[in-house]
């Protein structure tokens, strides 16, 4: 498969010189098979560099949403597949106790914050998604609920063997007195196990952190963490703070590459792709 | 060694935070966790203990009425919250690990996650004065 980051920032959007690199789009990433099958994860700013790629033969497009954070949808109303009705489009997100996928999302998709009500997208179909596993085309996809406020997923997607995970927003270190914890008690552990990619939360320093614990965020110290205690080969940064330049991003980067490190560990750059 | 659910993660983290002391048991009645508050009233350290299989529990700790009576397990409110889904809540006596006798109160509540899955159930104790 291969995996293409579109919007790599976290929390909101942040254009301008000082995000050139890493990218100023909130989380979208794509996600390719061998047959051609694509799944978008998220739907973030970064949609609208998806876009152009679909091309005008594409009649089926799956959209996994991790959790329904502004950063995570705002440019669902913006991706052009849910207003054509010939492409079927399918969107995946967390199963809530109160209230189903498509009525949680109708809050944004409808006037007095959007133009469009999301009623009027016919060729849209709605899964709201617990624990476990289910196929689209040759993908085999592993939803769990992971650490962040509110009901949040990770996902795990395997295809001929291969494995990558999607943990844009996750706070496994939260509450524990030593971390990395016991793997039984560790948030999103069985998604990362062993998977060739991960694309993990790294979006605070360790300074911020102390302030900030419980929003649901990890520092890039954690995120190696929790990723070497998984087994993952290559580790991607991803959510970059919006305060934080490329420069600092560069930094950060440089001082967890000084250690000795069990994975690979890669800048998480909007254009990056991987093959996995 | 499967990982748990984040409800339950999550729970367990409470607990050891709090000071009231708390038992926590998966769907399947396994003891999978009690904090340092219980492990006074308990008479072992969790870390000792370890997760204690259900059908072991009921011979390791041995339950009575206040008069000393055996109670049968639907009597018993973490097995109310776990199999009827119920929050429960009684007085009874019990015999730890170190072959002290208590007499507690007890409030349990089963644990829903997202979706309406019984994840286990939670246990709270109050030692009474005898």
């Amino acid at each position: 498969m291969r995996v293409t980051l579109w919007g790599t920032r976290g929390s909101v959007a942040r254009a301008g010189m000082q995000t050139v690199r890493y990218g100023g789009d909130t989380s979208v990433v794509e996600v390719e098979a061998t047959d051609g099958t694509r799944l978008i994860l998220d739907g973030g700013s970064g949609m609208m560099r998806v876009t152009p790629g679909l091309g005008s033969f594409c009649e089926r497009i799956d959209v996994l949403l991790t959790h329904l954070h502004m950063d995570h949808i705002q440019g669902l109303g913006f991706f052009y597949p849910l207003r054509d009705p010939d492409i079927q489009t399918h969107i995946y997100g967390p199963v809530s106790t109160t209230m189903g996928l498509r009525d949680r999302l109708s809050k944004y998709l409808s006037p007095p914050l959007f133009p469009v009500r999301l009623r009027d997208l016919e060729a849209v179909q709605f899964h709201d998604v617990g624990p476990g596993s289910f196929e689209i085309g040759p993908f085999t996809i592993s939803a769990d609920l992971i650490c962040h406020p509110g009901p949040t997923l990770g996902y795990r997607i395997e295809e001929n063997g291969n494995a990558m995970a999607y943990l844009p927003d996750h706070e496994p270190a939260l509450g524990h007195r030593e971390f990395p914890a016991d793997a039984k008690w560790t948030s999103g552990f069985d998604l990362m196990k062993d998977v060739d990619l991960l694309i993990h939360d790294a979006q605070y320093t360790e300074e911020e952190y102390s302030g900030r614990v419980g929003w649901g965020h990890s520092t890039l110290k954690q995120a190696v963490a929790v990723a070497s205690q998984a087994g993952v080969k290559t580790l991607v940064t991803f959510h970059h703070d919006p305060e934080h330049s490329d420069e600092m991003l560069d930094e950060q980067l440089q001082k967890a590459l000084a250690e000795d490190l069990s994975l690979e560990l890669v800048p998480g750059r909007a254009g990056s792709a991987f093959e996995v | 060694m499967a990982q748990q659910p984040i409800e339950m993660i999550l729970l367990h983290l409470w607990a050891s935070y709090i000071a009231i002391p708390m038992w926590v048991v998966d769907v399947d009645g396994n003891l999978v966790y009690y904090n340092e508050p219980a492990e006074q009233l308990l008479g072992r350290r969790f870390d000792e203990a370890g997760e204690i299989n259900a059908n072991e529990l009921a011979e390791i700790f041995v339950t009575t009425d206040l008069d000393g009576e055996p109670l049968a397990a639907k009597e018993i409110p973490l097995v109310i919250a776990l199999s009827e889904r119920l929050p429960a809540h009684r007085q009874l006596r019990f015999r730890g690990f170190d072959g002290l006798w208590h007499d507690i109160e007890v409030a349990a509540l089963p644990i829903e996650g997202q979706g309406g899955r019984l994840l286990g159930a939670l246990a709270a104790f109050w030692e009474m004065e005898r």
